[in-house]
């Protein structure tokens, strides 16, 4: 891959990683902590919908990110050429 | 003996035979066998190890108690996505790019990308937080012995420290990690078969993420009826701003603990390492999704059962756990009566251990005694599955980034493999010791640790990454800054230590993100003062972001390009 591809290869990993790591911050921090009080108001499988997100809703979302990631970086490898993957492991 | 002690005693006693015989199975003859099993793990199997690595003792037998009962309910919610938040940035931006890099420890990255003073800071913190972390683990080894087979509690660390020594140092990192996914099963199903039949037999729903939904309304009512706050309420153990600070903390801390992110070194590849943190996160997920049901059933429960009971006519369960002293009852108006109204805990009649609501499940729904035994083999896998994981991250500290890269070089294999297993039996001895003796502050020690990984590692890691001109004296001087001012605010504001308000009512535990931020900026601000990394280093962190084959990095790993012109520019 010469450095030009490297670069987009990169900026795109970036890309994805921002858009993810925003809907992680909503999740919990958002509806979790700062709009918890609000989205109590509304109740959700029994429970205030802002306690949801606290206690099950911001853990389910977090799986659901990353296997997006894992998803978009598989594609993102294909389309990029990486068929073989680095497996060297060595302490010296 | 009672029948659930019988069965207790077979669970264990198979449980650990299963994992000395995988240990036999896996045992290895090659440093690299030792450290990171090889880097040949697949991706689920890395995924399981991780899970039942991080998850301890605390996790298996304490969460759930925390939630019900240290906290209103909402509360605890700070650990629940504290503890999985961590994944999501494992995966993103450290553990495709750490095992790309292909070594062993964590120092080892650090040592590399920035520098040999910079290695050393980062084994001393490497090491302190895994004892701190271990000893927790050897003591809750204790309890379950103590209270499933009435061993005496040292006796029952004891046991633990053969048990791990057998398989951890024989193993190393490939006994462990089958061990641990062999661990990883026993506590998932010891911790959902309970949590479902409480949830079939409260809700008739056998799905305790759907069926404590059923109860909360009752539950809310209970509370309010003894003038605890709401189960559901939001902030009335702690403010917006410490849970805000305290969950960001957890968060990091996970992406900044050595024993989590040297576990990304043992996947086969770097697409096996993104794929090992889904697993891993997958995993977790089953048990942190099930705590809170827990949680909210017991407190169901001993809310229903327990206020207003004579004296002297309490349930079984509850007098068996009494007699270890983790249930108290103290008559203070002298009715005659347990009286709940105004509040649990100390200073007032009812005082339940966190501890009980995960180990005293299965009774309080009248389960039979197989299942409590399992729970009891669970609790062990749990404690012993995190304390062996730690227990290698002391050992390969030890015999790599000290012993080897420090002191003699020359050392063959075959000696740094017994340097490393030496240091392993020392460490095993030292974490026994101190989960008989555990110091005072431990509980609060092992909150803080998470802050201390935050405040270190995970910046200078991140920046190591993913800016190339990050200097090896910015990282440093950033490591040593944010070590210090969070050490120094959790003794002032720690009520053992200095007691003080701090600043904003910033609470200890929740310090260690702004030590992160302080980290960050001394980092980058040192970064522009001091020499740029050399051009070979740069180009070496541009190969560590591509996970295909690159000659470069291969090159760094097998030692072909000296570790000193890599560093010369830095001088």
């Amino acid at each position: 891959m010469d450095a030009s591809r490297r670069q987009e290869y990169w900026r795109r990993n970036l890309r994805l990683m921002s858009v993810l790591l925003v809907v992680w911050a909503l999740v919990s921090f958002g509806a979790g902590i700062v709009f918890v009080e609000p989205l109590n108001n509304v109740s959700f499988m029994g429970v205030p919908l802002g306690f949801w997100f606290a206690q099950q809703g911001s853990i389910l979302t977090f799986l659901v990110l990353i296997a997006i990631y894992v998803w978009r970086m598989d594609k993102l490898d294909a389309e990029f050429g990486i068929t073989e993957y680095e497996e060297e492991v060595r302490g010296s | 003996m009672s029948s659930v002690q019988l069965w207790t005693l077979i669970f264990v006693v198979l449980s650990f035979g299963l994992y000395i015989y995988i240990a036999y199975a896996s045992r290895v003859t090659t440093t690299s066998g030792f450290y990171v099993a090889g880097g040949g793990i697949p991706a689920p199997a890395n995924g399981a190890a991780i899970a039942a690595d991080w998850m301890s003792a605390a996790s298996f037998i304490s969460m759930a108690g925390i939630i019900a009962l240290s906290t209103n309910g909402y509360g605890g919610s700070v650990y629940l996505m504290g503890w999985t938040g961590g994944y999501v940035l494992l995966a993103m931006l450290l553990a495709p790019y750490l095992r790309k890099f292909g070594k062993f420890t964590v120092p080892d990255f650090v040592g590399d990308r920035y520098s040999e003073t910079a290695r050393l800071i980062a084994v001393v913190c490497a090491i302190v937080v895994s004892f701190v972390y271990v000893a927790g683990q050897m003591s809750g080894v204790g309890v379950v012995f103590q209270r499933f087979l009435g061993v005496n509690e040292v006796l029952g660390v004891i046991i633990g420290m053969v048990i791990v020594f057998l398989y951890a140092v024989l193993g190393g990192m490939k006994g462990i990690t089958w061990t641990q996914v062999a661990q990883y099963s026993v506590l998932i199903v010891a911790y959902l078969i309970p949590a479902v039949a409480i949830s079939q037999h409260l809700t008739g729903i056998p799905i305790p993420q759907v069926g404590f939904g059923q109860i909360m309304g009752e539950l809310n009512a209970l509370q309010a009826e003894f003038g605890l706050d709401p189960y559901t309420g939001a902030f009335a153990n702690m403010n917006m701003l410490n849970m805000l600070l305290m969950t960001a903390t957890l968060m990091f801390g996970t992406a900044g603990l050595p024993h989590v992110i040297v576990r990304f070194y043992t996947a086969r590849s770097v697409r096996a390492a993104r794929f090992s943190a889904l697993w891993a996160l997958f995993f977790i997920s089953l048990l942190y999704t099930t705590a809170p049901a827990i949680g909210a059933f017991s407190k169901f429960n001993i809310l229903n059962q327990i206020p207003g009971t004579a004296i002297g006519s309490e349930p079984g369960w509850f007098k068996s756990w009494q007699d270890v002293g983790l249930i108290t009852v103290d008559d203070l108006n002298g009715n005659g009566i347990i009286d709940v109204a105004g509040g649990m805990g100390e200073g007032f009649e009812l005082a339940i251990n966190n501890d009980i609501v995960v180990l005293a499940t299965p009774e309080i729904a009248g389960l039979p005694a197989p299942i409590i035994g399992l729970v009891a083999a669970g609790g062990l896998a749990a404690a012993l599955s995190t304390a062996s994981g730690l227990l290698l991250v002391i050992s390969s500290s030890v015999a790599n980034d000290v012993y080897y890269k420090r002191i003699n070089p020359a050392a063959s294999e075959a000696r740094q493999l017994m340097v490393g297993r030496i240091a392993m039996g020392a460490a095993i001895v030292v974490a026994g010791y101190l989960g008989i003796n555990p110091p005072g502050f431990v509980a609060q020690v092992v909150a803080l640790a998470f802050g201390l990984g935050a405040a270190s590692f995970f910046p200078i890691l991140f920046l190591g990454i993913f800016w190339k001109k990050a200097t090896a004296m910015g990282a440093a001087a950033g490591m040593a800054a944010g070590l210090a001012t969070t050490l120094s605010y959790q003794i002032w504001t720690l009520p053992i230590y200095g007691g003080s308000d701090g600043i904003f009512g910033i609470s200890a535990t929740s310090f260690g993100f702004v030590g992160m931020l302080i980290n960050f900026v001394v980092t980058i601000v040192v970064s522009q003062f001091t020499p740029a990394p050399s051009e070979t280093m740069q180009q070496l962190v541009e190969e560590v972001r591509y996970p295909g084959r690159s000659e470069l990095v291969a090159a760094h790993a097998n030692g072909v390009i000296d570790d000193g012109d890599l560093e010369l520019d830095n001088r």
